[in-house]
Order: structure tokens, then sequence, then C-alpha cells
């Protein structure tokens, strides 16, 4: 179950931006993750906790580690939070044209 | 239908571009006039706003009242700036988020008889770091606009 607010929580974060703009090249076990990052393991692994939760990711067992991987899912939600924010503008300005059009046709007649 | 263009230009910003075939005087009309407000800036289908006070002189303030058949909800704020049929800078906040305030600017410039609204809405991300927002709600609102612009850039 995604929650929007944990999601929101999750993406505020700049390392786990950066961590989820590497998994969107593909699965990464904890090193690889690690790699760019001048961070403890414990630190990434509490990101990568936060962002589990959030279910922007996955992690599966391939023996001794545990690949993480980018749930499409997530992602989404957001989008359709981001065009409900716009579809709302967008019927609030339909009807402004319409007011305007009526404005418009009273300015004419005096 | 005219495009509306929406971008976030900085992490904490939402611009909203749209353009209008009517004069600059009656789009700012349409912006200002309780009576005006009130018949256009309802929101989604089924909603409407019963109540639009609007005290437009700087320091003034103005309330929306929104209603649908299961709820209601309002927004109040401040008028900080105001350059008549040009510009309006104004604070909103929402009751649901009342210590969240949003900073909103309205730019409205015309040519050849049409009229464009440029709206930005900065969040207010100095009151965030300063730990004003508790609630799970602002905080997902406040992490929703600070990553904005990285959903952006880095998943579309």
């Amino acid at each position: 179950m995604v929650k929007l607010d944990s999601v929101f929580h999750a993406l505020a974060d700049p390392t786990r931006r950066a961590i989820l703009a590497r998994l969107i090249e593909g699965e990464a076990t904890v090193d690889e993750i690690r790699e760019p990052f001048a961070m403890s393991q414990p630190s990434i692994s509490r990101h990568l906790k936060v962002l589990e939760q959030a279910g922007l990711i996955s992690a599966r067992i391939e023996g001794t580690s545990r690949p993480r991987r980018i749930e499409p899912v997530a992602f989404a939600v957001i989008e359709d939070w981001l065009e409900q924010y716009r579809a709302i503008w967008q019927a609030n300005y339909a009807r402004l044209d319409e007011v305007l059009t009526e404005l418009k046709l009273k300015d004419d007649a005096t | 239908m005219n495009p509306l263009r929406m971008t976030t230009p900085t992490d904490t910003t939402i611009e909203i571009i749209r353009s209008f075939a009517a004069p600059r005087s009656l789009v700012w009309r349409a912006h200002t006039e309780p009576e005006l407000v009130k018949r256009w800036l309802t929101g989604p289908t089924g909603h409407t706003m019963p109540e639009c006070e609007i005290d437009l002189r700087v320091g003034g303030t103005y309330r929306y009242v929104w209603e649908w058949p299961e709820g209601r909800m309002s927004a109040t704020g401040t008028f900080r700036e105001i350059v008549p049929e040009r510009r309006l800078l104004l604070t909103e906040t929402f009751d649901f988020l009342p210590h969240s305030e949003t900073l909103v600017e309205q730019v409205f410039t015309e040519s050849g008889g049409r009229t464009t609204v440029e709206m930005n809405l900065h969040y207010d991300s100095k009151a965030t770091r300063d730990g004003v927002l508790q609630s799970p709600m602002d905080e997902g609102l406040e992490a929703s606009y600070c990553s904005l612009d990285a959903l952006i850039s880095e998943t579309m």
C-alpha cells in the first residue's frame, strides 16, 4: 500500500532522491548503491528503509545480498497527485474563460 | 481550450501559466471581485464557493470557503503587494493545514488583446525547516513541494 505522505517524506531528502535515480538505471546491491556516497552502510540502510516503507523500492533475497529495485506503483501515485492538481486548475480556468466571455459582452454593450 | 503549463522551476515552487482571450482589466476583476471569483475558483467538479470575502489592499485579508456534498474547507491569507491589473502577492493558508503558509504571486500581462496569468506558488520552506509543521499531512505537502522538481527531472 503506497501512502502519499510517506512517499513525499521519502522523496524530500536529496540522498534518497539520488538513490532512486541510481535505481532507475537498474537493480543494485547496498554496496553498489553506497558507492557514490561518502556515507556509512548503516546510514544508507536507514535511507533504504525509508524508501522501502514508502513503497518506492523493494528488496529481494539473492544469496547473502538483498538487491533493491524501483517499485513503479509509487511513482504512479505521485503522477496522479500532480495530475489532479493540474486538472483542478484546468477546470478553474475553463470556468474563468466563461466568466471573461460574459464580462466582455457586457463591456461591449455599454 | 487554452493550454495550461505547469512546471516546477525550483524545489519549492510550482508555476502555472495560462492565457485568456480577454483584456487585462477584466482578468484582474475576475481575480479580485468576490462575486466573480466565486463563479470560477471552485476547484473539482461538485464543489462550490458559497463564501468569498476580499479586502483588496496591502495588509487586507481574503477568505474563501468551498463546499461539496461531503465536506467543507476554507483558505485565508493577506495581500502583501498589489500593483493594480499587473501583480498580486498574497499568502495562502488552508484551514486543514493551519501552520503552513504558501506565498502566491500572480503576474498579469497583456499582449494583442490576450492576457497571460503567471502564478507562482512558493512554499515556505523556512517554516518547515524550523519545525513548525508537525502533522503528517503537513509533512506530506511540505515534502511534495520540495520534491516536485526532483520528480520531474528524475522520474518522468
